[in-house]
């Protein structure tokens, strides 16, 4: 099987990723989409890893999972304090930094 | 101990007890921080003995010491040491300082004890004196000019003590502008020094000096003239005089102290330290020369006709500190320096007794208000009455013998030197005048109220709070006097200060008889071995007429203020009356806070104005609110973008690395 299926699929969860973080307005479901598009970076990783014949994508594909992790706690972390808040759970409602 | 070792524990005392004090204000009790200081000052005059002792053990022609503690810079050409130099010239400012500011000290620990400001006082007092000890005891010109600076601070600091009367503060803001003045004198010839000699250090530059320079070449007297800058501003001589009779703003021990006994004597040291350059650059010398010529006679007219008590012994301050410029710049060195001692003596004697009597006055320093001391204070009177003797050079006295030695010096001379004689004596007669003026008007008569109620109740006048000098109302809070006065009478301190101070103004002047003893001339001349003028010896008979000229000259002063102020009291107005202009002259002090004011102090002041009117406002201000509004501008822009919508900040995100990827993929293809 050659490379290029790898990187299609890979093209595409990441196109899907970024197209619902520009759409949706819930932080769920755009903290979802952006573990899809770390999860596409990393399937693009593991196939080069295998393609060049050593381990180096490997060990970057694993420590993106780790950031990923952390990325995830701190996100669902600000959900739940602005759920407490009693705060819409709605990103564009939420524009108090605005220049 | 070598003498080095003492000469650094004689700087190391008044440091510590500065800085004693000045921690521990909150701590100590009043008491104590007075009698830190003292015993600070008196360790350091003990440690001076030490010294003393010690140089004396050596052979006349080693009687020098150099030592450092460390490099103080270090770099190209460039050998700056923390060093000291000890020799005759030293110990005995060291002595003269140390001894006369003990007195000092133990005079303020009963003077100051009501006022607010007791251990400030005290710890300003020990800093001015390890600056006054660094200034002497300097090995180098760089070190010089950092004690030259300390006293200038020290100075201004004591000034301005009582900080909330703005005649004090504006007085000693006049001072320490003045003092920078001739600091930056003494930095430029410590500069221009370098530059020829390439060293710092004073045995180098004064082994070297007459190797390098011819005599009369510019540089050395370019060099010289700048020494006379510093010197002239520290010394109170013309036209850089004016601080010293607003220095009397400060309190009184402080007017002994600096600017009677020691700082301002620091200038007629700085000539007989530099005088291998002087020797050199005799035109230098001779402008010296004239210039505390002039300054003598000025200031003396000057002391005739002021009616402040304090500013009055200032100007005779500045008249005797002529006297040893004339001195020390004819070559006169040990003469010079001889009436260096006896004027510090007299002189903080007179203060301290013109102190205690204004203490009686509760602050006012006027004459004309003043009579009939000497029923209401009897040991006040008697010392001022000595103090008096010794200035006007009463025969037998301090001042006596050595005023003279400086004329009879000037005289063996020859030539042109035979002015500083004449005059010399003129203004002695001056002298014998306005100091009996003073006696006259203070001790006898019938007592005024202050001095009546001294006599009859034994009260010392309560003081209102109000400034002196303009009559204002005052802050009592902080920096005030206080409303209890302290006189001589009733604080045994102040006693024992004013009587040891007024038995070495009697006979002081006798470790140096013409023809009977020399002891100053032969500690000092070995310092003085290698100048020409060294040779110039008047004779003892030619000593003994100069004596008698003298001694006559102040009789008849004293005589004629005698006839003026007592057997015919109505003439002084009678004279004023006359002599309408040259009064007018004199009370006004020669126009030369006017004459300052029009060259210096109002073309200074145009120029700010201007600075500010045009190029601060216009120019300077233009750049600065036209950066900020430019940075304001762009910022506004940029604003636009932040929209607080985080999606569409995603959406940038992405359209940027989709635009990067773009170019790269176009780039490489």
């Amino acid at each position: 099987m050659s490379i290029e299926w790898y990187i299609v699929l890979s093209s595409l969860l990441f196109a899907v990723g970024a197209t619902g973080i520009l759409i949706r307005r819930s932080p769920v479901v755009i903290l979802l989409c952006l573990e899809l598009m770390l999860n596409a970076g990393n399937l693009a990783l593991i196939a080069f890893s295998r393609m060049v014949g050593n381990q180096e994508g490997q060990v970057f594909a694993l420590i993106v999972m780790v950031v990923a992790a952390c990325e995830v706690v701190v996100g669902l972390g600000l959900i739940v304090a602005i759920f407490r808040r009693k705060l819409p759970l709605d990103v564009d409602e939420l524009r108090e930094l605005r220049g | 101990m070598s003498v080095s070792f003492w000469a650094w524990l004689v700087l190391l005392f008044p440091l510590l007890g500065s800085i004693a004090i000045g921690l521990g204000f909150r701590v100590l009790p009043a008491r104590a921080a007075g009698a830190i200081g003292t015993a600070a000052i008196a360790l350091s005059f003990a440690c001076g003995i030490a010294a003393l002792v010690s140089l004396l053990g050596d052979e006349p022609e080693a009687r020098h010491h150099a030592s450092s503690l460390w490099n103080y810079a270090s770099a190209a050409g460039l050998d700056i040491k923390l060093g000291i130099f000890v020799d005759p010239l030293s110990i005995f400012m060291v002595l003269v300082v140390t001894g006369v500011s003990t007195l000092i000290h133990l005079y303020s620990f009963g003077y100051m004890e009501s006022d607010r400001g007791y251990r400030r006082f005290f710890s300003y007092l020990n800093f001015f004196v390890f600056s006054m000890l660094l200034l002497v005891l300097a090995g180098n010109f760089v070190l010089l000019t950092v004690g030259w600076a300390f006293v200038g601070f020290a100075s201004y600091a004591l000034i301005s003590f009582w900080y909330r009367r703005a005649t004090a503060t504006r007085a000693g803001m006049k001072a320490f502008v003045i003092n920078v003045v001739g600091d930056i004198g003494l930095v430029l010839a410590a500069f221009l020094i370098f530059r020829e000699l390439g060293s710092f250090d004073y045995e180098a530059v004064f082994a070297k000096a007459p190797e390098v320079f011819a005599v009369n070449q510019w540089t050395i007297v370019a060099i010289c003239l700048l020494l006379l800058l510093g010197a002239f501003a520290k010394s109170a001589q013309l036209p850089l005089h004016t601080w010293l009779p607003d220095a009397m703003e400060g309190p009184t021990p402080v007017s002994a102290l600096i600017h009677a006994a020691t700082m301002v004597t620091a200038g007629v040291y700085l000539i007989a330290r530099t005088h291998v350059l002087f020797d050199l650059a005799p035109t230098a010398a001779d402008i010296a020369a004239f210039t505390g010529l002039a300054t003598l006679l000025v200031a003396g007219t000057i002391a005739l006709v002021v009616t402040d008590l304090k500013r009055a012994i200032a100007y005779s301050t500045m008249s005797q500190i002529g006297y040893m410029v004339v001195g020390v710049s004819i070559g006169a060195f040990s003469a010079g320096m001889f009436h260096l001692m006896t004027h510090a003596f007299f002189k903080a004697l007179l203060f301290m007794a013109a102190g205690s009597i204004i203490a009686a006055m509760a602050n006012r320093q006027d004459i004309d208000a003043m009579s009939g001391f000497g029923k209401a204070m009897r040991f006040t009177s008697a010392m001022f009455l000595v103090g008096a003797l010794a200035l006007a050079a009463f025969p037998g006295t301090s001042g006596f013998f050595s005023k003279d030695e400086i004329l009879a010096y000037a005289e063996a001379r020859g030539g042109m030197y035979l002015i500083f004689t004449v005059l010399g004596y003129v203004g002695a007669l001056l002298t014998a005048v306005y100091t009996f003026r003073l006696v006259f008007r203070i001790l006898p008569g019938t007592p005024c109220n202050p001095a009546q109620e001294l006599i009859e109740t034994g009260q010392v006048v309560h003081a209102e709070p109000e400034n002196p000098a303009t009559g204002e109302a005052e802050d009592t809070e902080v920096g005030f006097p206080g409303p209890e006065h302290h006189i001589a009478e009733r604080s045994w301190p102040m006693k024992v200060a004013m009587g040891v101070l007024g038995v070495l103004a009697l006979v002081g002047g006798l470790v140096q008889v013409p023809g009977v003893d020399h002891v100053i001339a032969s500690f000092l001349d070995p310092v003085f071995e290698d100048s020409p003028l060294l040779e110039v010896h008047p004779t003892v008979g030619a000593e003994w007429t100069g004596l008698g000229i003298g001694g006559a000259i102040s009789i008849l002063g004293i005589a004629l203020a005698y006839f003026l102020y007592v057997a015919q009291p109505a003439t002084p107005a009678i004279l004023i009356q006359r002599l309408r202009p040259l009064h007018t002259l004199f009370a006004r002090k020669w126009y030369f806070d006017e004459l300052i004011d029009l060259l210096v102090v109002r073309p200074a002041l145009a120029i700010g104005r201007f600075a500010n009117r045009t190029f601060e406002r216009v120019v300077v201000d233009g750049l600065v609110s036209g950066t900020a509004e430019t940075v304001r501008g762009a910022g506004g822009i940029v604003r636009l973008v932040q929209s607080g919508f985080v999606r569409s900040y995603a959406l940038l995100l992405i359209a940027g690395f989709a635009g990067l990827a773009l170019y790269f993929l176009l780039a490489s293809s």
